[in-house]
């Protein structure tokens, strides 16, 4: 579904990612793991589209409609629109607006462009109320402006809520662990295993082995200074909670 | 003729107004004194007392020197290069608008105002006026069974002089300040409305003020009247062709509500601003206020200001009758080099008066953004209520957002609460949004919608869509 081929990018001149390689296929969920710094953030928002991010080298080939597209040439919000989704580390407050009407505009644009029926008012109503059982979420966060006010772990869960709605092909969920107490943890854990599928692909970005408990991903990697030093299966994350990351290096 | 779009304006994709109407004027040699005010005055066959009226507001005005103390920069202004009237030439004895010049109706259908028979818009009566004068009505036959006078100025002044011996100057008298007082002297129309005891204006009153000709000035002159237990919802909207030069537009408008009359004024101003490097405009020094004159009478306020390259305008309540409401609704947008020192008002003196004050600025470019406002509560006014709330948002790094909230409290009893923010559109907001699938303009819509929302649910629901528009258009290319 999507490859990464030596992928180099960098910030205000200074190069984080060195030569990523990885290829990622329907229906499996994928774990990057590494120390502070290792460029984990940054490839998650070079997929995404980030303006300040600049890549230099290399291509993301994405698969749309048996077709193959560098996702690097596409405008943010027209990956969004062809299924790339970014579960952000830190998501972004936007005081006045409420949560309802953002995830209902972004909603239709997504529906729009893939050429499905959009929804009124009273049907996403009934929607997004379905899809925040899944989260366990509160009433009051429909009129509620996004993010203003969250706590930490409602942001998280926020930032999954989307995911739910706008039911990407393919995820990065960068850290969503961190900041989640056990019983939060649990809850974006078991929705994020619902929302799985034969059909989309998960990348989680991750410092612990913590959350893989919950998500278990079929294939683990390392990332140091910017270049994959490790690939393996689940059992890969357990070693490095064990023996850190410097026997790797 | 019209001119066609010229492929320059395109570019210029902010301002869609700024052509010119190539339409032969009677034009007013340029200067003022008390000569040009007599032709003024016999130009519209004016009564004696108007004259008089006018002769005395120039007398003081000449004592006066322009205001200082808004937060602007801006050359002089030569008060003698300016002409003071300026009017197409016409047919004399209209029998309908359909008979209105050619040019003038393509103008204003131009504008999205139709004004003919089979055009015009229905539920809404439109005063148009062009320069200095008003060029038509519509549905006056309509609004005549209701009992409601809406007319121009001009014709109110020949046909109701006791409402206007009476009402004009009751609310801003020609003493008020600078420009009131130049208003005074020269206006040469506007609109007026009269709504009869007990009626509920059937249709939404509005008038469109464009000003076409060049080296000229529009003062106008709005007077609505609501007696007892009346209701209108008034609105006005403005517009001019882009010129290198800056322009004067200082115009009064007064509001008077009786016992339990409410009145609502809306406005979406998109005066052209000025180009990029703040060449041209229209300087905008407006003077407006309402007095609730009567017991439980009600005036709001609600203001899109999106052009002019100054904006200098405070409308404001006179909140005289006992438990009388005042409110201020108002989004002031400035980009480029535009100045803008705007807010309210709020006079209390009868009991337990209310206030209301929304205020949302958006700031972007070089471009200075103020609110200035005071609240009065006088000894008079027990149980005074005031709630204020100023927003600024500022969009990029080189622009400027001011409050100046004047607060004067003489009655203990009363309670004022005043909340103030100001926030920034960032770029990470931005990648956010855009990565949920939104693109720029969404993106920024959203953003603005959300901050202004307050205001625009205040007006009605056709204009508050065009003002979002409105909002949007100036704001594109500025965000991102």
């Amino acid at each position: 579904m999507l490859e990464i081929k030596d992928l180099y990018a960098s910030i205000h001149e200074s190069p984080i990612l060195n030569g990523i390689n990885l290829k990622i296929n329907s229906g499996e969920v994928h774990a990057i793991m590494g120390p502070n710094g290792s460029g984990k953030s940054t490839l998650s928002k070079v997929i995404a589209g980030h303006p300040d991010y600049s890549v230099t080298q290399g291509v993301i080939e994405y698969e749309v409609n048996f077709k193959k597209i560098n996702l690097l040439e596409l405008e943010p919000e027209e990956r969004a629109r062809e299924g790339i989704f970014l579960a952000f580390q830190y998501p972004v407050e936007i005081p006045g607006v409420s949560s309802s009407v953002f995830l209902r505009a972004a909603f239709n644009e997504i529906c729009k462009h893939q050429g499905a029926e959009e929804m009124d008012p009273l049907e996403f109503d009934e929607y997004l109320r379905k899809k925040m059982k899944l989260l366990d979420m509160d009433e009051k966060f429909i009129n509620r402006p996004v993010n203003v006010d969250f706590s930490g772990g409602e942001k998280k869960r926020n930032e999954i809520l989307q995911m739910a709605i706008l039911n990407p092909r393919f995820a990065v969920l960068d850290e969503t662990d961190s900041g989640l107490d056990i019983d939060s943890m649990r809850i974006v854990a078991d929705g994020v295993n619902k929302l799985k599928s034969k059909k989309n692909a998960i990348l989680l970005i991750t410092h612990y082995q913590r959350l893989l408990n919950y998500i278990v991903p079929d294939f683990v990697h390392i990332l140091v200074n910017g270049k994959i030093v490790k690939s393996a299966g689940k059992e890969l994350a357990l070693k490095v909670e064990e023996k850190g990351y410097d026997w790797l290096s | 003729m019209v001119k066609p779009i010229q492929e320059n304006e395109l570019v210029n994709r902010e301002y869609k107004y700024g052509f010119v109407t190539d339409i032969e004027v009677e034009p007013f040699p340029k200067g003022l004194s008390e000569k040009v005010i007599k032709m003024i005055s016999e130009k519209k066959s004016e009564p004696d007392f108007m004259l008089e009226w006018r002769l005395k507001a120039y007398r003081h005005w000449k004592t006066l020197k322009e205001p200082k103390w808004p937060n602007f920069k801006y050359g002089p202004i030569d008060y003698q290069a300016i002409s003071y009237y300026s009017a197409p030439k016409k047919k004399t004895n209209l029998k309908s608008l359909d008979e209105v010049d050619k040019e003038l109706l393509n103008t204003f259908e131009r504008l999205g105002i139709p004004l003919t028979e089979q055009k015009r818009l229905t539920g809404v009566a439109v005063d148009a006026v062009f320069d200095s004068v008003s060029v038509g009505t519509t549905h006056q036959g309509e609004l005549a069974k209701a009992g409601v006078i809406f007319c121009s100025m001009s014709e109110a002044i020949s046909h109701h002089p006791e409402l206007i011996k009476k009402y004009l100057g009751s609310v801003v008298p020609h003493s008020d300040n600078f420009f009131a007082a130049l208003n005074s002297a020269v206006f040469s129309d506007g609109s007026f409305c009269y709504i009869p005891k007990g009626v509920r204006c059937p249709l939404e009153l509005s008038t469109y003020f464009r000003i076409n000709a060049a080296d000229s000035g529009q003062f106008e002159r709005t007077l609505i009247i609501a007696e007892d237990d009346s209701y209108v919802s008034y609105l006005e909207g403005c517009t001019a062709p882009s010129r290198d030069q800056n322009q004067l537009h200082a115009a009064v408008v007064e509001l008077v509500a009786m016992n339990n009359a409410e009145i609502k004024y809306s406005t979406v101003q998109n005066w052209y601003s000025g180009d990029k490097n703040g060449n041209g405009g229209i300087y905008n020094f407006v003077t407006k206020r309402g007095k609730c004159i009567g017991t439980n009478s009600k005036i709001s306020w609600t203001q899109v200001e999106a052009g002019a390259a100054i904006t200098w305008k405070y409308p404001s309540v006179i909140l005289q009758g006992d438990n009388s409401v005042g409110k201020f609704y108002s989004v002031a947008l400035t980009n480029n080099r535009m100045q803008a020192d705007t807010g309210t008002k709020m006079i209390h003196i009868g009991k337990n008066t209310k206030s209301t004050i929304v205020s949302k600025g958006i700031s972007t470019d070089y471009s200075n953004n103020n609110y200035r406002g005071l609240v009065k509560i006088m000894p008079t006014a027990h149980g005074a209520r005031n709630f204020s709330q100023c927003d600024s948002m500022l969009v990029g790094n080189n622009c400027s957002a001011n409050t100046f909230p004047y607060i004067e409290v003489k009655n203990s009893s009363a309670v004022l609460e005043h909340e103030a923010s100001t926030s920034k559109i960032s770029a990470e907001q931005m990648f956010y949004l855009r990565s949920r699938g939104l693109d720029l303009e969404g993106a920024v819509s959203l953003i603005i919608n959300g901050f202004c929302k307050e205001v625009f649910k205040e007006l009605p629901l056709e204009f508050s869509v065009e003002a979002i528009k409105l909002l949007e258009m100036k704001l594109e290319g500025s965000v991102g």
